[in-house]
């Protein structure tokens, strides 16, 4: 216990940071371990450079996308805070715990989950998901297996579903609506305690 | 014990299944009577000598020597009269295959009976019916023969009946599901099932020294842990009997659908270890033996795996090859699975997770490799079988309880032995997930953990291990079995009868059965990418880690191994998406066809369409159209071969069709096929559609008797001469001109309806019957609309999709949007993926250049030269103007909403137009021609369509005729 406070203790505003994101401090500091392994310079704060030294990260297909998501517009770091709030997106959603009526929604609650998927298409923060947006999404994932027209009629298709307002882009409530079906909470959470 | 069966006999005969007992009773005292005399007590022991002995036999007799001396017993040969007989009785010689057949006639007509009455059937599961009839049947048999002939054999239950089913479980088992809960089901599988067995069996001892049982039940510790093995493990075919009918939410179903197969390595180890023990004796059991026995489970368990895995990379394999010899294929899976099965047996491993585990591996490559109608058959087949043999399994059941010399009856025994399997079942299920929840992403809540405990259901395989039991050895067997008939009967029928109203009394969340829209396709992909990701940025190997790496490793190595090239290189979401498309082109073709009728009822002239057929039969829809003509404008450009001629011509009917509809519901259905800012490509569909139908209803006139010749084979040989007389090639008729045609026929029909049950491509004719006469002026109006309302070939050749209709289990179908019929969405896999495939990819040339308006000239020339100088106006005006084709002329053409309000006016107002020029046309049509040929007479009213129709329009003269063929003949 002694080991766990004190690397605590080293985490500025460690208190507010588990109260925002509902992690534990076995999370905390699990997660702290692997910041600190992931900044290897010890400068405390991370650079686009560190998430692509992770190997697996260089297989994903929208691998880079989710290394964008991390950081905010306009900047090039990103610190241990908003490095664990991030990752408090994908917690799962905690049914036992009481909901104090003030308190403002949890970071791993379904819409910012799916806000956090939203932004991931939406590149240009433009609050649509448009057709070329698409597009270059269902590319990455789809890689050379299709060819440029049947990913332009998946994706075609894919506004044309989602599409409510007939503007040949989904907003984030089309999107929302286009997945009320589907178990976000399950979906978009994982364990992050073993 | 008669009294016992005799009683059931009479409850049951005068409960709703009155009629069953008399189609049972019909067959069996049969079946007993005869069988009986030359019966052992097992059926397969029977079965095998017999089946070589007799036919010789019976050929050898029959042949020359009738009056030699039968070794035969009994009334089969009774013909010892001499000389030759004109009719003999064989019945040694067909006695085993009429027997099985008689019981499988038996079982599925009890299945049809149960399913008359809906509310019945919704209430009381189809397994407990099936026991109680088994009961009724055995009680029959009994009285009629004084013994019990049939009982449910292990030899037949464990080479047979149950590999089917797991067969069919394991290989539509939804793999992802399977393995997001492995660590759920392996827990439930293996600690449950031991914690169950221990304990059950020490409790039994246990009661037994506390002096409940009674002494005559003669078992010691290890017998009563036996028994506690055998009684414990969840019954697979139970589970699924009861289960699919309660629609629990997928994940509770496939924790225990997956820890009632996977436990069957537990159950079998314990059942083996512990009769080894039995017969050294409780004394002789070294401390060595127990590690053996885990050493056995763990090899029971991971070689039965294994040896799955190693057939279904075989199968895979060689469903790689099958290209040329596509009518094989159903059968390498069916072969391939089912020796995963025996290979498992003989090497005494776990025989059902080996065939559980090459169904799940397989599935994923084979159904790639293989070609969609054999998809469909392996389903079916498998679906069949399974069904047939859960039907036999529970009947048999039924059929043992009553043999009375079987069992011995000790209440203290059986009332204890239900006790603990509930009370252990709910103690394990509550223990391991307090455990689990742990660990689990979404937790198991109680409302889970109560279903759970209740769906322990007991079932057949215990009852076949029992039996199994040697009496020498397990003195108290005869205790064992009557016990295991009772707890079987327990579970599956009062929890099988009783889960459903607790599963809505407590609100477990239902399956939804809905498929994935494209959406939810494409960004639960991109959630599984965003996991990956996140647990890689988090530092955690979990399980989105470990599934990607698997994925990666499928990807590079397995499926370039397993899979076709052609398909290696398909991506599943672009799979996805065309099964997506497909559904929704059937729901729009489907629906389409319905809505547009109603639509067009407001139309004077419009046919009533009461007898309009309730389902559009899309795979009667092809089928007709494959030699049907091609008057696709696009598709003359391009000139394919004649090999993909047909595909071409099943996508111009989807497209053609499809266009209409997509105004109407552009919700449903994919931009893709005309996007709003293609407006030049909008307004060549629209002219198409247009000439097509004007074509095709001007042609369908003139080739009226020779479709129907091409497409039925009934017609008469003095049509198919007439045909030949007037030197049509059949491949001119489209699909559609049957329709228009018979429409106008109207007036007439009243004629030739007697007629019309004889043909079947006519059938169609009889939805006009109701129509007020029309004046022939105004029929030409009515054409388009009769080309929209008749997309469907009347035709109802019957196809495979009736019997489908008529399998309760598992359909495995899904729902679709609520539109689509069943009987639609069932066609959708066997013909259609194809099509629709052609579909996109001819839709998407429909991108590429236009088409000048050259190609039709042909036609339109044609036309000219038949329907006088002022058709081509009309044509012209329609087409180059971008209105609405005929099929949009009537009035309803306001509902569709075109994209841009412009368009709109002006479809409205060409439609209009439309209208009035209509009469102008049908007024161009040339005067009645002379009376037809004599031979047309002659040929009977059957033909009375086409005689009026040709009465309608004169025969151009053979070379113009000529000429507008050109371009369609391909």
């Amino acid at each position: 216990m002694g080991s766990t406070n004190s690397t605590l203790l080293k985490i500025p505003n460690v208190e507010v940071l588990m109260q925002e994101t509902g992690f534990s401090p076995a999370h905390i500091i699990r997660l702290h371990d692997r910041f600190k392994a992931l900044d290897k310079e010890g400068r405390g704060y991370l650079c686009p450079q560190d998430f692509g030294a992770i190997k697996e990260l260089a297989m994903n297909p929208i691998g880079d996308r989710i290394i964008g998501a991390f950081f905010s517009p306009g900047k090039e770091t990103v610190d241990f805070h908003a490095f664990v709030k991030i990752l408090a997106h994908f917690r799962p959603v905690d049914k036992d715990r009481p909901k104090e009526p003030n308190s403002p929604e949890p970071i791993n609650s379904r819409s910012n989950k799916l806000k956090f998927a939203f932004q991931l298409y939406d590149q240009d923060k433009d609050g649509k998901i448009s057709r070329d947006e698409l597009l270059k999404v269902l590319r990455a994932m789809l890689g050379m297996q299709v060819t440029e027209e049947q990913l332009e009629s998946i994706a075609d298709r894919t506004i044309q579903e989602a599409d409510l307002d007939r503007d040949d882009a989904i907003s984030f409530e089309e999107f929302r609506k286009s997945l009320e079906k589907v178990n976000i909470d399950h979906k978009m959470s994982i364990r992050f305690l073993r | 014990m008669r009294g016992l069966s005799l009683l059931l006999f009479i409850t049951v005969a005068s409960d709703a299944t009155t009629d069953l007992y008399v189609t049972g009773a019909s067959v069996p005292p049969e079946l007993g009577v005869s069988a009986a005399p030359a019966v052992t007590s097992s059926v397969a022991s029977r079965y095998v000598p017999e089946e070589y002995g007799h036919p010789g036999i019976a050929l050898a007799r029959s042949a020359e020597e009738p009056a030699a001396p039968s070794t035969e017993d009994g009334e089969s040969s009774h013909h010892h009269g001499g000389g030759y007989k004109i009719v003999q009785w064989e019945w040694s010689y067909v006695q085993t295959p009429y027997i099985i057949a008689s019981w499988l006639l038996v079982a599925s007509v009890a299945k049809i009976l149960f399913h008359f009455s809906q509310r019945f059937t919704t209430a009381v599961p189809e397994s407990c019916m099936l026991i109680l009839l088994g009961l009724v049947l055995g009680a029959v048999v009994l009285i009629a023969s004084k013994k019990q002939p049939y009982q449910l054999d292990p030899g037949l239950f464990f080479l047979f009946l149950l590999p089917t089913i797991v067969g069919d479980a394991g290989y539509f088992m939804p793999a992802r599901l399977f393995f997001d809960n492995l660590g759920a089901i392996l827990m439930y599988a293996v600690v449950g099932t031991l914690w169950n067995a221990f304990c059950t069996g020490f409790c039994l001892y246990g009661v037994k020294m506390a002096g409940a049982i009674d002494e005559k039940v003669n078992a010691g510790l290890m017998e009563f842990l036996l028994f506690g093995a055998l009684i414990s493990a969840v019954d697979p075919v139970a589970v699924i009997a009861v289960f699919e009918e309660v629609h629990v939410n997928e994940t509770l179903f496939i924790i225990v659908f997956g820890e009632s197969l996977v436990n069957d390595a537990v159950t079998v180890v314990l059942y083996k270890v512990y009769i080894s023990f039995v017969e050294v004796g409780p004394g002789n059991v070294h401390t060595a033996d127990y590690f053996k026995g885990i050493a056995s489970f763990l090899i029971v368990s991971i070689g039965g795996t294994l040896v799955g895995l190693i057939f279904a990379v075989i199968l895979a394999f060689v469903t790689r090859f099958t290209k040329k010899v596509r009518i094989i294929e159903p059968l390498f899976v069916f072969l391939l699975v089912y020796l995963a099965y025996l290979t498992a047996e003989l090497f005494s491993l776990s025989a059902i997770l080996s065939m559980t585990f090459c169904g799940i591996g397989c599935n994923k490559y084979v159904e790639a490799n293989i070609s969609q109608k054999s998809r469909t058959t392996v389903k079916y087949t498998m679906k069949t079988l399974a069904s047939i043999a859960e039907t036999i399994i529970f009947i048999f059941l039924g059929i043992s309880a009553v043999d009375k010399s079987k069992w011995a009856w000790d209440t203290g025994l059986v009332v204890s032995t239900l006790i603990f399997i509930l009370v252990f079942r709910a103690i394990g299920v509550v223990g391991q997930t307090w455990f689990l929840n742990w660990f689990r992403l979404v937790p198991l809540d109680k409302i889970d953990q109560v279903v759970m405990s209740y769906g322990g259901l007991r079932g057949a395989v215990a009852f076949a291990l029992v039996v199994l039991l040697d009496k020498e050895q397990v003195k108290a067997k005869d205790y064992f079995v009557a016990t295991t008939i009772v707890v079987v009967f327990f579970t599956v029928m009062f929890q099988g009868l009783t889960i459903k109203p607790l599963v809505k009394w407590l609100k477990v969340p239902r399956s939804t059965n809905r498929k994935p829209t494209i959406n939810e396709e494409i960004h639960e992909r991109a959630f599984d990418h965003i996991l990956t990701a996140v647990e890689d940025i988090a530092g955690l190997n979990g399980y989105h880690h470990w599934r990607d790496k698997w994925e990666q490793f499928d990807k590079n190595y397995l499926s370039k191994l397993l899979l076709r090239k052609s398909v290696y290189h398909k991506s599943e979401l672009w799979e996805a998406y065309q099964k997506i498309n497909i559904r929704d082109a059937i729901s729009v073709i489907d629906q389409g066809g319905n809505v547009l009728t109603s639509a067009r009822l407001s139309l004077p002239s419009m046919a009533s369409r009461t007898s309009f057929p309730e389902v559009t039969n899309v795979t009667n829809y092809l089928r007709e159209n494959g030699s049907g003509v091609c008057l696709d404008l696009q598709v003359i450009d391009t000139v394919p071969g004649a090999k993909i001629e047909e595909e071409l011509e099943t996508h111009h009917v989807l497209a053609g069709n499809l266009y209409k509809p997509r105004k109407r519901y552009q919700s449903h259905y994919s931009r893709h096929f005309m996007t709003v800012g293609e407006k030049e490509r909008q307004d060549r569909e629209i002219f198409q559609r247009n000439m097509r139908n004007r074509l095709e209803s001007f042609k369908s006139t003139r080739y009226k008797r020779h479709k129907k010749d091409r497409s039925q084979k009934k017609r008469k040989g003095s049509d198919a001469k007439e045909q030949d007389i007037n030197d049509k090639p059949r491949r001119n008729v489209s699909w559609q001109d049957k329709d228009p045609v018979v429409v106008p026929v109207a007036p007439e029909d009243d004629k030739h309806d007697p007629s019309e049950p004889d043909k079947d491509d006519d059938v169609g004719i009889t939805f006009v019957a109701r129509k007020a006469p029309e004046t022939p002026k105004e029929r030409p109006k009515s054409v388009p609309a009769a080309l929209d309302v008749c997309q469907s070939p009347v035709a109802a050749p019957p196809s495979p999709t009736c019997g489908e209709k008529n399998l309760p289990w598992k359909s495995g179908v899904g729902s679709l949007p609520p539109c689509v019929s069943v009987e639609a969405t069932k066609i959708i896999p066997i013909d259609l993926q194809q099509a629709w495939n052609q579909s996109i990819s001819s839709l998407e040339s429909l991108a590429s250049p236009p088409a000048p308006p050259e190609p039709q000239h042909p036609r339109v020339s044609a036309l000219s030269r038949l329907g006088g100088p002022l058709r081509t106006p009309v044509n012209g005006k329609s087409g180059g103007g971008a209105g609405s084709g005929s099929n949009t002329g009537s009035p309803s053409s306001g509902q569709f909403k075109f994209p841009t309000g412009k368009e709109e006016e002006e479809e409205g107002a060409l439609s209009q137009q439309q209208q009035e020029m209509q009469p102008l046309m049908s007024s161009l049509r040339p005067p009645p021609p002379p009376p037809p040929p004599p031979a047309a007479q002659s040929a009977g009213k059957r033909r009375n369509p086409c005689v009026y129709l040709r009465s309608l329009v004169t025969v151009p003269p053979s070379g113009a005729e000529l000429q507008s063929r050109k371009p369609t003949q391909l």
